[in-house]
């Protein structure tokens, strides 16, 4: 609350000063104008950032995921997806062949950033967000990644409010595998981009049983009766399969 | 019975509280269906199942068959708040249905249950079990798990909706998603409810050891998401 104070107090003076400063510059050629009271010269003021720090682990055995799409957003906007819903082409990209770069391009946010690299099984990440807002109400969090060794299958935290944390406070959340319904789940050599195939990521045919976004049901993989997967029984994962905690540095 | 008219007798009235509720409940999975729900605000000391114990013969027969009538009766009976098939029919995968409850005749009724049958199983449902219905207005959600009833094998083969009776019933979208001619699974019926195991299916349309697609209708918990809406 302290913070928040100051920062409208910082605000208000910034403003203040600047109606000084213009109404010095009005007067620059009234020659009365060196009788007036010095002002101050005021510094541009430092631009009000918010910082946030986003952690995620990968908790899968064998699904590396792809570099992960994060962002700070509005609340009240539409979410990168919705489960009933046909994915969108920038999801559909990132889902099938961990291609983040539409997403980032595409979905309106006040600050994003992607990961560097895949997050193999086991691994973490660390990523920082600069938010140039001055307080945090309104504003949601999202992010997006592939599992990889899978025909579509994603994880995400999908437009969650985090108005609420305070500088030094965190939240976490365990995610769950999502199917975008855009590619059908046969697990067929040549169809998974991951390291398990190597094959082809995106394309922009959609047969899956439904176009629309789902829960994932998992991979059946060879090892458990379906003789034409490329996949073996370590790409297999239960729910949740990421850890994702957001702190917010200031 | 006698333990719920025990538990009632012994109920604090400061626990009683009315609301007004819009449930709505999503279908989270990719290839699944659900039967008509049965949505109850209702006493707290009953429960519509319990893990790790036998099934009612009402519960079994909503688990095998997707028949909430006897689910109905049993709640009725001790003045349950009820929404009985708010989908009007089977709810589709992604699809979602909004029930509503006025507990206010009946403020008692202070946690919600909601069970259906899950399509293809043999004695699945999804079971949300007598949450507590938050007193303060507001939004809150729950992520629901499949549950096995324990009362019939899982033999994944098109058959019969009747209790005690093998395989699963399967009306039109379930029948066109299914495949025929499959041996059975070979498995005996638990005797007791459970989390669910997921159906195995596989990739054979007309043969087989299962009618149930691998690669389509298995899930992963959880099934079913739940938004309580609690006004003021």
């Amino acid at each position: 609350m302290s913070k928040l104070l100051s920062n409208k107090l910082a605000a208000a003076s910034i403003i203040f000063a600047a109606s000084v400063l213009s109404a010095c510059s009005d007067n620059n050629n009234n020659s009365n104008a060196q009788a007036r009271d010095p002002v101050t010269p005021v510094a541009p003021p430092e631009p009000v950032t918010l910082e946030y720090e986003v952690s995620v682990s990968n908790l899968t055995a064998g699904q590396p995921v792809s570099p992960v799409a994060v962002f700070v957003h509005d609340s009240t906007q539409d979410k990168v997806f919705n489960i009933g819903s046909a994915a969108s082409p920038a999801l559909e990209i990132l889902a099938e062949g961990g291609d983040n770069s539409m997403l980032l391009t595409d979905y309106e946010s006040i600050a994003k950033a992607s990961g560097d690299s895949p997050i193999g099984p086991g691994s973490s990440a660390t990523l920082t967000l600069q938010v140039p807002v001055e307080v945090s109400a309104g504003l949601a969090f999202t992010l997006v990644t592939m599992l990889v060794n899978t025909n579509d299958a994603f994880s995400a935290v999908n437009g969650v409010d985090i108005a609420s944390i305070e500088p030094g406070q965190s939240i976490s959340w365990s995610t769950p595998s999502y199917d975008s319904g855009t590619e059908a789940n046969l697990e067929l050599a040549g169809t998974i981009p991951g390291p398990a195939d190597g094959g082809e990521g995106f394309n922009a045919v959609r047969d899956d049983v439904n176009d629309q976004v789902t829960m994932h049901g998992g991979v059946v993989t060879s090892a458990d009766g379906l003789a034409t997967s490329v996949l073996g029984e370590q790409h297999r994962w239960d729910n949740p399969v990421l850890r994702v905690t957001i702190n917010r540095v200031r | 019975m006698k333990k719920i008219l025990v538990s009632l007798a012994l109920m604090s009235s400061a626990a009683a509280h009315s609301a007004q509720l819009d449930v709505q409940i999503t279908n989270l999975t990719r290839g699944s269906w659900f039967t008509p729900f049965i949505v109850a605000a209702h006493v707290p000391d009953m429960n519509v199942f319990s893990s790790g114990s036998p099934a009612s013969a009402s519960l079994q027969a909503m688990a095998e068959g997707g028949d909430i009538s006897g689910l109905s009766a049993d709640l009725t009976a001790i003045n349950a708040t009820l929404s009985e098939n708010p989908a009007g029919g089977l709810l589709m995968p992604g699809a979602s249905t909004t029930a509503s409850l006025n507990t206010d005749g009946a403020p008692d009724n202070t946690v919600l249950s909601i069970v259906a049958m899950l399509l293809p199983s043999n004695d699945g449902f999804m079971g949300l079990n007598a949450i507590s219905i938050p007193t303060e207005a507001g939004s809150y959600s729950y992520n629901v798990s499949a549950y096995d009833a324990g009362t019939e094998a899982n033999d994944e083969i098109l058959g019969s909706g009747a209790p005690g009776e093998p395989g699963y019933p399967a009306p039109p979208p379930i029948a066109a998603a299914s495949g025929e001619g499959g041996t059975g699974v070979s498995a005996a019926a638990e005797g007791f409810v459970h989390i669910h195991r997921n159906v195995l299916g596989d990739s054979d349309l007309v043969g087989g050891s299962s009618d149930i697609d691998s690669t389509v209708h298995r899930w992963l918990n959880p099934v079913v998401r739940v938004v309580v809406t609690v006004s003021e």
